[in-house]
């Protein structure tokens, strides 16, 4: 149990340095995002460009709106960009486009029950295959243990024992 | 003449196809050798006459001639000649013909190399092959035939796809289907296994090298097309979790895991039951990476619905084999006989961990992936899963794998003492705490997470190289003596340790680039600079030019370090009028590992400026030669089983077997 003591222990700490990850900060996203466009307030720009990494280019195949170059890409940054400049906070904005576009414009889809099966799928095949690897280790070394002796194997070793 | 040869080739390979798929596998079953030699025959012959309907598509396309549809929709008289060739395969015909030429090929590999194979188990094999030739062969011939021709001929064609039109076409598809298709093999192994009933180490040996071979292609194929999308798509990302990417993506993480699997297989004689499980998963992945790609669902589900002859083909291709081979596997696995045993902290206890995390992390590709498909056929709704539901997901899974990482090699067979392989990596742990102490230092405490990403890449780094440095035992036997050592060591202790170091690099890379990357979207006019990178950018002036078959604005960018010209390079921007397309050229300076990459955007209204985007990407180069190391990890590998499996007398390649079961 000690393997699996440490690997919960390796795990742990994974989550918790990866908790503290902004979505989208791994792996960099280039961007579109033409000069006129830009916020002044660069606070308020910086929100805009994190909201846009996580949000879908509806006509494009699988761009974020801060990567595509399509004219509804633009519409939906200056958009965002409205409604930071109004007062909304990041949830607000993201409420507003669902309500507008429908979940599909977000390229994270919601940690909710509908999309359990997604969400679910990589921490239940990693536990699953875990349990059952151990219990297949585990099981296969006591089933395959060295046999004990038979009696008359014993008596044959007492005999070349005796020999000696 | 020559385009009815190839499409005749082509008919005829099928034919050879149907009976390389059956007579071998009936001469296996009754024992009759000559029967069973059909299989070679037939795969070699097959691969000859798909050699032939191949040329002779290429050689349409050389002319340009137009009276073939495919020809006609795809290439253009004016195409640079390189083009007309590697537009061969830019179209969803010619790939097809092209992935069944490399299926062909890798068969025809099995029937010149395997003669030292049971006979058996190469009649079986190569009819498994044969099987999966006979099923793409109809595939193409009823749904995709790129022979078609067009009666009356136009005068001109309709030019490739301008994305298409580079140098990266000539290389990454036929690098990704050697892949790809190679695991082909591995695969066929398993169920020629399967039908025998019968797995041994001699089985490992033999599946390991092709694995290899197929896993050094996919690597280099799948890296290459990331470099080509970064250069090519003008926005300088290098990976976007595209359903694409992950179609390639999934067979590469699953045959990553079987190439580790197999090798506690060949050594230990143990996983042999998960080994077959993962070499018929494996080629699944791919065989569901061709559907994704080729039938068209990606575009759109409803697409797919309205001219589903491709679709429905390759699906039923799919379900047939992945059913039919996971059917057997239900029904015969278990009479397979179980191998040796190990204690959980063991080499191959590290590598069941290592198969763990990588399947677990192609299965969170493969439902990301598949997860909006079956949620729009089944209840109608749309959803988007994009980039930041793999960086969520996947991240998190790498990591505990690339901490093992380094302890594997140093882990004993059997049962390893883990403590001291920690003692051993020392070393390692010091250089990765310094380079997260480092990273910590120049980022005034800021970037936390990009300061244990450098840590886990030296970590890695280190760790890769602290293997060889053990086992030459520099320390006790001194210098001399232990270069010695080094140079003695196997080759695939060097191809372990390559692969694993490559694994480094691309990581500092990714890491590096993901966090320091900066950009700058800014409108220049001729005679304007811009600072990026520590470098000063000065836009020298924007010029038209013509091209062979395109036209372009070239803007032309002098680079400065501290007022000294260093570099220059050239941004433009493309239109081809057959297409009516326009694409971008990024102008990128390499300056050590890492690029300043400057791409041009809309000119502005008067035509006096034009906006222009600089990134400056450190490192980000370590990405794509990291992978090369790994690729190169593999072949030196796989040199080392080449000596091993050209041992000459079986007898004394068995009684090694017996010393290393006693060992």
């Amino acid at each position: 149990m000690g393997f699996l003591s440490r690997l919960a222990l390796v795990l742990g700490v994974c989550a918790a340095l990866f908790a503290a990850l902004p979505a989208g900060s791994l792996i960099s996203s280039a961007h579109a995002v033409n000069p006129d466009e830009v916020l002044d307030d660069p606070a308020l720009e910086a929100r805009a460009r994190e909201l846009s990494a996580g949000l879908r280019c509806l006509v494009c195949q699988n761009q974020s709106i801060d990567d595509s170059n399509a004219d509804l890409a633009k519409d939906l940054r200056v958009l965002v960009r409205e409604r930071l400049v109004a007062g909304d906070t990041n949830d607000e904005v993201i409420d507003y486009l669902v309500s507008r576009y429908g979940e599909f414009v977000l390229l994270q889809p919601r940690f909710d029950w509908a999309n359990l099966a997604l969400w679910a799928t990589p921490i239940i095949v990693l536990i699953a295959g875990a349990v059952f690897a151990l219990v297949s280790v585990a099981s296969r070394r006591k089933a395959k243990g060295p046999a004990a002796l038979s009696p008359e194997e014993e008596a044959k070793i007492a005999a070349l024992v005796d020999e000696r | 003449m020559i385009v009815e040869l190839g499409h005749f080739a082509l008919i005829l390979a099928l034919s050879v196809a149907i009976i390389q798929s059956t007579l071998p596998l009936v001469g296996a079953r009754g024992g009759d050798q000559r029967l069973m030699e059909i299989g070679s025959i037939g795969a070699t012959g097959g691969f000859v006459l798909l050699a032939v309907a191949f040329s002779a598509l290429t050689a349409a396309y050389v002319t340009s001639d137009f009276s073939v549809l495919n020809v006609f929709e795809n290439s253009h008289s004016a195409k640079p000649m390189l083009f007309k060739v590697t537009g061969v395969w830019g179209n969803h015909e010619g790939s097809m013909l092209l992935w069944v030429l490399i299926l062909a090929f890798f068969g025809a590999l099995v029937a010149l190399f395997g003669r030292d194979l049971p006979a058996t188990l190469k009649a079986n094999v190569l009819a498994v092959q044969g099987w999966i030739l006979t099923a793409f062969l109809l595939f193409i011939l009823f749904t995709s035939n790129p022979f078609t021709r067009l009666d009356p001929a136009p005068m001109e064609g309709q030019d490739l796809n301008p994305i298409l039109q580079d140098v990266g076409l000539a290389i990454h598809p036929p690098l990704l289907y050697l892949g790809y298709v190679g695991f082909s093999i591995a695969f066929s192994f398993a169920v020629a296994a399967l039908i025998d009933g019968r797995i041994d180490a001699a089985w490992a040996r033999w599946v390991r090298p092709w694995t290899l071979v197929a896993w050094v292609f996919l690597t280099l194929g799948i890296a290459m097309g990331s470099y080509w999308a970064y250069y090519e798509l003008g926005w300088g990302g290098w990976w976007f979790w595209d359903p694409v990417e992950n179609a390639s993506f999934m067979p590469w993480l699953a045959g990553t895991a079987l190439l580790h699997s197999a090798l506690v297989m060949e050594k230990r004689s143990a996983l042999k039951i998960w080994t077959i499980l993962l070499a018929i998963l494996t080629f699944s992945l791919s065989l569901l990476g061709t559907f994704l790609v080729r039938s068209g669902v990606l575009t759109s589900v409803h697409a797919f619905a309205t001219d589903p002859a491709r679709g429905v083909f390759i699906l039923v291709i799919l379900c047939l084999f992945i059913g039919g081979a996971l059917a057997l596997f239900a029904w015969r696995a278990s009479e397979l006989e179980g191998g040796g045993l190990f204690a959980p902290i063991s080499r191959e206890g590290a590598l069941v961990f290592n198969n763990l995390f990588l399947t677990t992390a192609a299965a969170t590709v493969l439902v990301g992936t598949l997860y909006p498909l079956l949620l729009e056929v089944l209840t109608g709704e749309k959803i988007s899963v994009g980039a930041p539901f793999f960086d969520l997901t996947f991240g998190p899974l790498m990591v505990p794998l690339l901490l093992a990482v380094p302890f594997g090699p140093l882990l004993g067979w059997k049962r390893g003492d883990l403590l001291a392989a920690g003692q051993r990596l020392y070393f390692a742990a010091g250089v990765a705490l310094a380079a997260m102490i480092l990273g910590l230092a120049f980022t005034g405490g800021t970037r936390v997470l990009a300061a244990f990403g450098f840590a886990l890449a030296f970590w890695l780094i280190a760790g890769s190289l602290t293997d060889l440095f053990v086992r030459a035992s520099f320390f006790k036997a001194g210098w001399r003596k232990g270069w010695a050592r080094l140079t003695g060591l196997p080759r695939s202790a060097f191809g372990t340790a390559l692969a694993h170091f490559g694994l480094g690099i691309t990581v500092l890379g990714v890491i590096t680039v993901s966090s320091f990357e900066t950009e700058t979207v800014t409108t220049m006019r001729p005679g304007d600079t811009v600072e990026a990178g520590g470098y000063t950018l000065h836009f020298d002036g924007a010029s038209r030019r013509a091209g062979p078959n395109y036209e372009e604005q070239v803007g032309t960018f002098t680079i400065r370090d501290g007022g000294v010209a260093v570099a220059e390079t050239e941004s433009a921007k493309r239109f081809y009028p057959a297409r009516q397309m326009p694409t971008t050229e990024a102008g990128i300076w390499t300056t050590w590992f890492s690029q300043l990459y400057v791409s041009l955007g809309d000119p502005s209204a008067d035509g006096q400026s034009i906006v222009v985007r600089i990134w400056w990407k450190p490192l980000v180069t370590l990405i794509w030669i990291g992978s090369v190391f790994m690729a190169l990890g593999g072949t030196v590998s796989l040199a080392d089983r080449r000596l091993r499996v050209g041992a000459p007398t079986r007898s004394r390649g068995q009684a090694r077997d017996r010393v290393a079961a006693g060992a």
